[in-house]
């Protein structure tokens, strides 16, 4: 990638941004900026660097700062760059009770990875997380935009091995906004 | 079987489709409303049902209905709490998932009551597959002219749109949820004001839960009488429960309020009985937040009758020998779960979820995920057993937002309940420690 490439959405995603800023009252676009910080997830890389924050507020016409202390705040957005597939594994009470210990261990063992990093390949970054609201299918993972639930290791085993030979970012916005 | 109002018809294929959920008799409640009701007359029926918020709190609908600002000039917006991150919870998206039009059609009828011409369902950010899936139905609501400029031929015109959050837990605190949806951080606002006089941009407001909106199809259709009805006393009409933990069954069931606790776990119909042919330890009967009751506690109440699922009866004894309905995160736990581990699985969540405004959340939450931490681990001492006791006590009360108080209950409740495993777990760790002592004179 070339390092001086000028941040700015696709013109798909502008078009989207536009949208989901038309869904606010005048003068309150700023509402929009957490919708339009998924979707400049998906646009970058899975992640949210300092251009694509100040992108972002530029769009907005906010300042840069007020995008800072949201991304800062929120769990799902990325401060750091991740690998293609960001497995996150819940380990609440209700997913710890089926087993989601077992899970992390796998997945840590089988990446040769620890929480928190990414593999070798940049394929994988592994992350617990707090309660998905899956705790009637536990133990369970989300990655991307997809829940895989009821998890055993030869699940897991399966699900990375699929990820793998995909070797596509697993994506999160498909179609956040739609016509009408 | 229960009387199902809201899940009546979750097995009929494609139910997720306008077609199927109008041919259904859907959306009857916004013709009803919209062509032979008043808005006043429909917070009217709200208030006779007796219904309870579904998110936690069980606040009256009706009456939160009544103490928004009319008289302001401003305009007035109704926004659906889908936030649903109370560990335990997920009830919401189960109903989302499944019957999304009963939502858009509970958004469109309470609208109405409440005047509202602009309306937002937050949703978890997490919930990313749901947002299409909603997105996808109200589309087909305003293609069908039940949303958009003057719905069925009336003058009455609103537009409803989905908001996802991004992961965190405090956005489902309802002025936390306002502030994330006006794009900032979600920290919780001093009150009053109440978002009834100023919510969203300043304007009244009214926040509901996902099931507490669906709830007001089923009481418009059959009368706010009726519905009140079913239930006891002041646990009126259906609720979702969110089954999990060492159960054959997991899973969301819609109960009548009322039915005992022992049946819920222990009929085929619901829970179907402890897993492995093991034996109930312990149960969680709201989500995380409520106090954990032992098992001998959780079926009979003080008095010595048998516990009901209503807000009543698991309430019953107070904090010394009860719990509450709460989101109806409802967790099981058999013999074999450490009361240790899970509390430490919750503290942990609560810490990572403050958001950091009262110092005593912020750090009281940190302490109690150390000194869990400590004890799983084999470090503790024996000291740890009352610390813990003394740290929550010292959050509770004392913060901006009840979130303080969610952290404390179940600390609070597992070690007077538990007290013995806690100390247990002590020893255990000032064993190993004489005993790591020992291995390094050797
Ligand atoms: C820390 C915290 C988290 C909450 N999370 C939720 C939630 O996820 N969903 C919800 O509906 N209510 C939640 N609530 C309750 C809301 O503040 C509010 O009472 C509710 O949305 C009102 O709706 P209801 O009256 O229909 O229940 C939470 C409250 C607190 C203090
Ligand atoms: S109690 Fe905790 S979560 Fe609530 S406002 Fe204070 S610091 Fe934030
Ligand atoms: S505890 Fe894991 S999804 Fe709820």
């Amino acid at each position: 990638m070339s390092e001086n490439k000028k941040i700015e959405f696709s013109i798909e995603a502008l078009a989207t941004a536009k949208k989901i800023m038309a869904r606010y009252p005048e003068g309150k676009q700023k509402s929009a900026l957490i919708p339009i910080l998924h979707l400049a997830q998906t646009e970058f890389n899975g992640w949210l660097s300092a251009e694509v924050m100040d992108y972002v507020a530029s769009l907005l016409s906010i300042k840069p700062i007020e995008v800072y202390e949201v991304v800062t705040f929120y769990s799902m957005f990325n401060s750091k760059p991740v690998g293609k597939c960001l497995i996150e594994v819940c380990q609440t009470s209700s997913c710890w009770l089926r087993g989601s210990d077992e899970i992390v261990a796998h997945i840590k063992n089988k990446l040769n990875i620890n929480v928190g990093e990414t593999s070798a390949d940049g394929m994988f970054t592994l992350k617990t997380v707090e309660c998905l609201g899956s705790c009637g299918t536990a133990p369970m993972l989300q990655c991307g935009a997809d829940f895989h639930e009821n998890l055993t290791v030869e699940k897991v085993d399966e699900l990375l091995e699929k990820l793998r030979n995909k070797n596509e970012r697993s994506s999160y916005l498909k179609s956040m906004i739609t016509d009408r | 079987m229960g009387k199902k109002l809201l899940l009546e018809h979750i097995n009929e294929p494609g139910i997720q489709s306008f077609e199927v959920y109008r041919k259904k008799g859907g959306y009857a409640s916004v013709e009803k409303a919209l062509k032979s009701m008043k808005p006043d007359e429909v917070t009217e029926e709200v208030k006779r049902s007796g219904l309870r918020g579904r998110g936690g709190a069980g606040f009256p609908t009706g009456m939160k209905w009544t103490f928004l600002d009319r008289r302001s000039e401003k305009p007035r917006y109704l926004v659906c709490n889908a936030d649903e991150s109370e560990p335990g919870t997920f009830k919401d998206r189960y109903l989302m998932e499944h019957l999304p039009h009963l939502l858009v059609e509970g958004m469109i009828t309470s609208s109405y009551a409440l005047g509202a011409k602009t309306s937002y369902i937050y949703i978890r950010g997490e919930y990313m597959y749901i947002v299409r899936i909603l997105e996808k139905a109200i589309e087909e609501a305003y293609a069908n002219g039940f949303l958009g400029k003057n719905i069925l031929g009336t003058d009455y015109s609103l537009d409803l749109y989905v908001h996802p959050g991004a992961g965190a837990y405090i956005c489902g605190e309802e002025t936390a949820l306002l502030e994330s949806l006006e794009g900032k951080r979600g920290n919780p606002r001093l009150k009053p004001p109440f978002p009834a006089i100023a919510g969203l941009y300043a304007c009244p407001t009214v926040v509901n839960n996902v099931e507490t909106i669906a709830a007001v199809v089923p009481i418009i259709n059959i009368g706010g009488d009726e519905y009140a009805k079913i239930g006891v006393g002041k646990s009126t009409g259906t609720k979702l429960i969110s089954a999990s933990g060492h159960i054959n069954k997991p899973g969301v069931y819609e109960i009548e309020l009322g039915i005992p606790v022992e049946e819920f776990i222990f009929s085929d119909e619901y829970c179907g009985g402890i897993w492995k042919d093991r034996r109930l330890k312990a149960v969680v009967a709201g989500g995380s937040s409520v106090p954990i009751l032992p098992a001998d506690l959780i079926f009979t109440t003080a008095k010595g009758e048998p516990r009901l699922m209503t807000y009543e009866s698991l309430a019953d004894g107070g904090f010394a020998t009860g719990t509450m309905l709460g989101s109806g995160g409802f967790i099981v736990m058999d013999e074999t779960a450490s009361i240790v581990e899970n509390l430490y699985t919750f503290s942990r969540f609560y810490h990572h979820e403050s958001c950091g405004q009262c110092s005593p959340c912020r750090e009281g939450t940190g302490w109690l995920e150390k000194i869990l931490h400590r004890l799983r681990e084999g470090h503790g001492k024996k000291e740890d057993v009352d610390l813990l006791v003394s740290v929550a006590k010292n959050i509770e009360g004392k913060t901006i937002c009840p979130l303080g108080e969610a952290a404390a209950w179940p600390v609070a409740s597992a070690v007077k309940h538990f007290r013995k495993e806690f100390e247990e777990a002590a020893a255990r760790l000032q064993l190993s420690a004489v005993q790591k002592a020992e291995l390094a004179t050797h």
